[in-house]
């Protein structure tokens, strides 16, 4: 592996000012289940890893029913999954959080590192967007909120800038009668990269008979993390039926924009936008009316 | 920039200290730097979990892991989790049901099995089996491993129950 020197930043100050000082020559190291494989194929440089698991404020894991979810950047997926709170109001966190990896990627692993990852594939991401979470990045002098679906630029590129890093990811709260569902299609049972994946999140009024508002997000059909606001705009006002599902997965179809590679093709994809569409919109209608 | 490191971790109950190189991984500085060989390089990415090691009480692949990071850690490596005499139950059920052929995988199955028995003494064959999704072994498949830490998880429960 190419030599670097390595800092264990203790406080957000100090990674933001070697982040400052040595630009795109300075990485963030959390869960460093992806970055450590990076250097060492060398398809990331770096003069210095910073790790950032030290830092407070990249550390927090919190709930309230006011603020909703705070998800410090460098917190491993073990602890989102087993945290009470997560299972009772994120189950569809919850579905992205156990399929990642097998259990030792698992213990390091961190939501942050695969937001910053930025692989169309990211498995965390759609059900993160469907969520309506909001990015939390920091540099030297600003702190800012960029919503997720504006943080993806390209296949591993973010609008993350030299001198910034991802604190926290923020949900709000869950509305009442609101469920959500994160589904992958692979062909093995598990340990697999998506061929194409949902994240979805639906609002039901309070007879759980009508869509008051949803959000829905695609992995793995364009060049990044796919948000699909046509396919809640399609079921926002709509009574729950299988018209108004058939019209938001047909929408999602539309939207996907996918390649062909080794793991699917453009057409099989395209297809797969449509079921997998479907088939998370059943489940969070499902989890909503209290399933 | 790439002076050495000094880093203290406590390495199976011992207290440890060892210069290393901020690009090393956790598996090199233990094979090459301590000489504690037994987590094995497969792939190198994350993949197979032949490194595996618990650390601060969770299973995490050793090549995933930079030697500095171990700095103030506890780390359990299948040596630490070998008794002074005689055998673990994980690996005197591995022997006995014939879950390994050529052995490379082995120490990592067993480090990650005990991880699991650790926290669920009484796993089903499903936990098993997704717990162990993590480690490949291309020899014997898998159903011998799975059978031996069921058993090996009977024993310790059967032992516990004695003591």
């Amino acid at each position: 592996m190419q030599a670097f020197s390595y800092v264990s930043a203790r406080t957000l100050s100090e990674a933001a000012d070697i982040l400052a000082r040595e630009g795109d020559q300075a990485k963030c190291l959390s869960g460093g289940t992806d970055l450590i494989v990076f250097l060492r194929e060398g398809r990331r440089s770096a003069k210095v890893v910073v790790d950032v698991k030290g830092i407070p404020e990249l550390n927090q894991l919190g709930y309230s029913p006011k603020e909703g979810l705070t998800i410090g950047a460098a917190v491993p997926l073990h602890r989102i999954y087993n945290d009470a709170h997560v299972i009772e109001h994120y189950p569809g966190l919850i579905d992205a959080a156990t399929l990642i990896g097998g259990i030792a990627i698992q213990g390091r692993a961190t939501l942050g590192g695969n937001v910053c990852t930025a692989s169309p594939a990211g498995d965390s991401i759609p059900i993160l967007i469907a969520y309506e979470t909001t990015c939390i990045v920091a540099s030297r002098n600003v702190t800012k909120a960029i919503p997720l679906e504006k943080f993806f630029v390209g296949p591993g590129r973010t609008v993350l800038q030299p001198g910034e890093l991802l604190v926290a990811l923020k949900l709000p709260p869950p509305k009442p009668n609101s469920g959500a569902a994160y589904l992958r299609f692979i062909p093995r049972n598990e340990m697999d990269i998506a061929v194409t994946s949902a994240g979805a999140m639906v609002v039901l009024d309070e007879d759980k008979r009508r869509f008051v508002g949803a959000r829905l997000a695609l992995g793995a059909v364009a060049p990044t993390p796919l948000f699909v606001p046509e396919a809640g705009a399609a079921l926002t006002g709509q009574p729950v039926s299988d018209e108004a599902i058939e019209a938001a997965a047909r929408a999602a179809q539309a939207a996907a924009r996918p390649i062909t590679d080794m793991r699917g093709s453009a057409e099989q994809r395209k297809h797969l936008s449509y079921v997998m569409t479907k088939r998370a919109l059943l489940r969070a209608i499902e989890r909503a009316r209290g399933g | 920039m790439s002076n050495k490191v000094l880093v203290t971790a406590t390495i199976n109950d011992e207290e440890r200290s060892f210069v290393c190189e901020p690009r090393q991984s956790l598996l090199e500085v233990l094979r090459d730097v301590l000489h504690l060989t037994g987590a094995k390089e497969g792939c190198n990415n994350g993949n197979c979990g032949a490194c595996a090691v618990i650390m601060n009480g969770v299973l995490v692949n050793s090549c995933l892991v930079l030697g500095v990071e171990a700095n103030g850690a506890a780390i359990t490596t299948i040596e630490g989790i070998t008794p002074k005499e005689g055998l673990h139950p994980l690996q005197q059920k591995f022997l006995e049901d014939a879950a390994l052929q050529c052995g490379i995988c082995t120490p990592g199955f067993i480090v990650a099995a005990k991880a699991l028995l650790d926290k669920n003494p009484n796993p089903t064959e499903q936990e098993v089996r997704y717990w162990l999704a993590g480690n490949l072994c291309r020899c014997t498949g898998y159903d011998k491993i799975v059978r031996a830490v069921l058993d090996a998880a009977a024993t310790l429960r059967a032992e516990k129950q004695a003591a």
